[in-house]
């Protein structure tokens, strides 16, 4: 069983998925994830701690070789953060087909099927082939696999945002997929370069120096996937469109894949401390304005992964390491977050901060556990991100990278105040909505509980998590100093917050979008094409009608010439044309003569 | 309020939000949290720095309290103006334009 890819027992179980339904189908969502994380632990987790890396099957293929299955530290890293994110998705998305849960007044705004009950099998089957491609994608040991996973990332995952089968989330999946597609795209064309240069497919350390136009092909594709500037909106388009558990998937397996690649293919690569730091900063600006609470942890998604991506810029096997662990960590946390607002949305039908508010005291558990992951993002002591997100700025400062880590102190105060504070804030407390509504499916309340129980495990007990990374350090996040200036930047940016609410300086919440990069393709492009098109119509008939003019005219005057009346069409008397003949040959023995 | 949502009535549950003494001693605890953790710099001066840095060093002295409180301020200083110039309807990327103002439907906080 060690040789076994842990994608096959996901594939295996979403066709079981497929044709099975109650009790079997939700034992077999909940086995699938925990036997196969086992089976990893115990097989090439073991093998792996023992022997070093392995790859476990090859296969020749046109000269090259496939590595379906290559396991080392970082893939298993992944590996074991994938099956337990899959778990825990799974124990969340547990109702599913159960029918509209107890207390929910989501149909009051119109949302009968809030959970997506009619297309519950659907969810579950595309959730574990998602599961799948990622573990798929993460043990990849060469770029053609990888593609190929890539793609069915993709593939799988946007049926879960078409699972909100709204007009909206049917557009916003084509995009999706669009974009993703693109990505797989530039994936190949990248692969392909550096196996012409290199004649090797295998996916190891790329880099920009020395591998041209293939390294920046590629870095963009995983880019894309991550969320680089610019090519970032997909993640804030398609997470708020996607039903309550679907979002709970999407949030964990694509960006952590891109994340991955980038830390074993791009590890050092100074440009990207420079995309990372970006990333941390600006979606804090929009998460500030955004009113839809799910829209705000998409752009809270950035703003982590932003972290990580500047830590594997750093490249020291510190950074590298801080950049695993915090995507491991933000895989939990903002998995919690996530679900706190599917919660949420499943019981009210709402998820924007206008319509929210005061729901602590109709759903004190889910506050209490959205909280707990609020906590466990803003990095407060004995939460995971505390352990997580300091080793890449402890990093930053080794390098003398320090206008770097000042800006990352800045995007910490940020997720503090859009993640730690708004969040729970504008759902659960500011001014009551008059919504009264019950806590979630309890099935609902044990993810988010195993959630929050593991945020503060890795706070607590960072050591034991620390021998799961990929590189040896030594580094301990527990000092008085750091401790304190932590709650000091914390509670002081929290004081900073009362005195903004206090003083009418906080911007209210409001209906309303802020345009961003997405403009461009979603307003700027079609207007562009409608603008560009209209002018070559217009060219295009003004070409047509100026043809048709000079073909009108010779027509006429050949009309002239041989029409009925023409001179030529009429039927001239033999004796003109003997005339004619005669007046030619005259000519004729004139020329000849003279 | 529970009216609004009139099928699923339930009794009109009370809050220590609703409750402005428990409101006033949570602010009152959060406020001697910050007095607290601003005096704790004193306690600093005595500590090891398990990564002493020069920038870290140059650090010292109320920067963290004074940097997060100003990250805060710097922040929303800086979404007010972006809001001016990027705020659009809500069916902007459905055809929509311009936002206007709907004053009885919005809160803030």
């Amino acid at each position: 069983m060690t040789a076994l890819p842990p994608f096959v027992l996901f594939f295996v179980g979403a066709l079981v998925v497929a044709f099975t339904k109650g009790t079997v189908r939700k034992a077999v969502v909940l086995a699938i994830p925990a036997v196969g994380g086992v089976l990893l632990w115990t097989g090439a987790g073991a093998d792996v701690a023992a022997n070093g890396a392995q790859s476990y099957l090859s296969w020749d293929l046109l000269g090259y070789t496939l590595s379906p299955f290559r396991a080392d530290k970082l893939a298993l890293l992944f590996g074991y953060l994938f099956h337990l994110a899959a778990f825990l998705g799974f124990v969340y998305a547990l109702h599913l087909g159960d029918g509209t849960p107890d207390g929910s007044v989501a149909a009051d705004v119109g949302e009968d099927d809030i959970v997506g009950n009619e297309r519950a099998g659907l969810q579950h089957v595309a959730a574990m082939l998602y599961a799948g491609s990622a573990l798929g994608a993460v043990f990849a040991g060469d770029f053609i696999t990888l593609f190929v996973f890539w793609e069915l990332l993709a593939i799988t995952s946007v049926f879960l945002v078409w699972a909100r089968d709204s007009e909206r989330s049917y557009a916003t999946g084509f995009r999706y997929l669009i974009i993703h597609v693109v990505s797989g795209v530039l994936l190949l064309s990248g692969a392909l370069m550096l196996a012409y240069d290199t004649g090797s497919i295998a996916f190891d350390a790329v880099g920009l120096d020395g591998t041209g136009a293939a390294g920046w092909i590629l870095l963009i594709s995983f880019g894309i996937k991550a969320g680089f500037p610019l090519a970032h909106n997909w993640i804030t388009e398609a997470y708020p469109e996607s039903t309550p558990t679907g979002t709970v998937f999407l949030s964990a397996f694509t960006t952590k894949v891109a994340v991955y690649a980038l830390a074993r293919g791009f590890a050092g690569a100074d440009v990207l401390i420079w995309i990372g730091t970006a990333m941390t900063f600006f979606p804090i600006f929009f998460a500030v304005l955004e009113n839809d609470l799910r829209r705000v942890l998409g752009y809270s998604m950035i703003n982590q992964i932003g972290f990580m991506v500047a830590g594997i810029g750093i490249g020291t096997a510190m950074a590298v390491n801080g950049a695993v662990a915090h995507a491991f960590a933000d895989v939990i946390f903002k998995g919690l977050l996530f679900m706190a607002m599917g919660a949420v949305m499943t019981m009210t039908g709402r998820t924007k901060g206008t319509d929210l508010g005061g729901l602590y005291k109709t759903m004190p558990f889910t506050a209490t556990l959205c909280i707990f992951g609020a906590s466990a993002i803003s990095a407060f002591p004995l939460f995971s991100a505390f352990v997580t997100k300091s080793m890449i700025m402890v990093a930053a400062i080794d390098e003398h990278h320090y206008v770097v880590w000042l800006f990352m102190l800045f995007a910490s105060a940020g997720v503090l105040e859009h993640a730690g504070i708004k969040i729970p804030f504008f759902a659960f407390f500011a001014h009551d909505s008059g919504i009264r509504t019950k806590e979630p499916p309890k099935n609902m309340l044990v993810a988010m509980s195993i959630g929050a129980v593991l945020c503060v495990a890795i706070g607590v007990f960072p050591s034991a998590f620390y021998t799961l990374l990929p590189f040896e350090m030594d580094y301990h996040p527990y000092d008085v100093r750091h401790v304190v200036t932590q709650l000091q930047l914390l509670t002081f940016g929290a004081l900073g917050f009362v005195t903004l609410v206090k003083s009418g300086v906080y911007p209210d919440e409001k209906r309303a979008v802020h345009i961003d990069a997405e403009v461009l393709y979603r307003r700027l492009g079609p207007w562009l094409i409608r603008t560009v098109g209209d002018a070559a119509l217009r060219v295009d008939a003004y070409v047509r009608a100026s043809v048709m003019e000079l073909v009108r005219g010779s027509l006429g005057v050949v009309d002239r010439a041989h029409g009925e009346m023409g001179p030529l069409a009429r039927s001239w008397p033999a004796g003109s044309m003997v005339l004619w003949v005669a007046i030619l040959l005259a000519a004729y023995l004139v020329f000849y003569l003279f | 309020m529970s009216h609004e949502h009139g099928h699923h009535e339930v009794k009109e549950p009370v809050g220590w939000m609703d409750r402005p003494e428990k409101v006033r001693l949570f602010f009152r605890v959060f406020y001697v949290i910050c007095g607290r953790l601003f005096a704790a710099e004193l306690l600093l001066l005595g500590a090891e720095n398990a990564h002493p840095h020069p920038l870290e060093e140059a650090m010292r002295f109320f920067v963290y309290p004074v940097y997060g409180f100003a990250s805060f301020w710097f922040l929303v200083l800086l979404a007010r103006p972006m809001r001016t110039l990027l705020i659009r309807s809500e069916d902007y990327y459905e055809g929509g334009g311009r936002y206007v103002e709907r004053d009885s439907t919005e809160h803030g906080s």
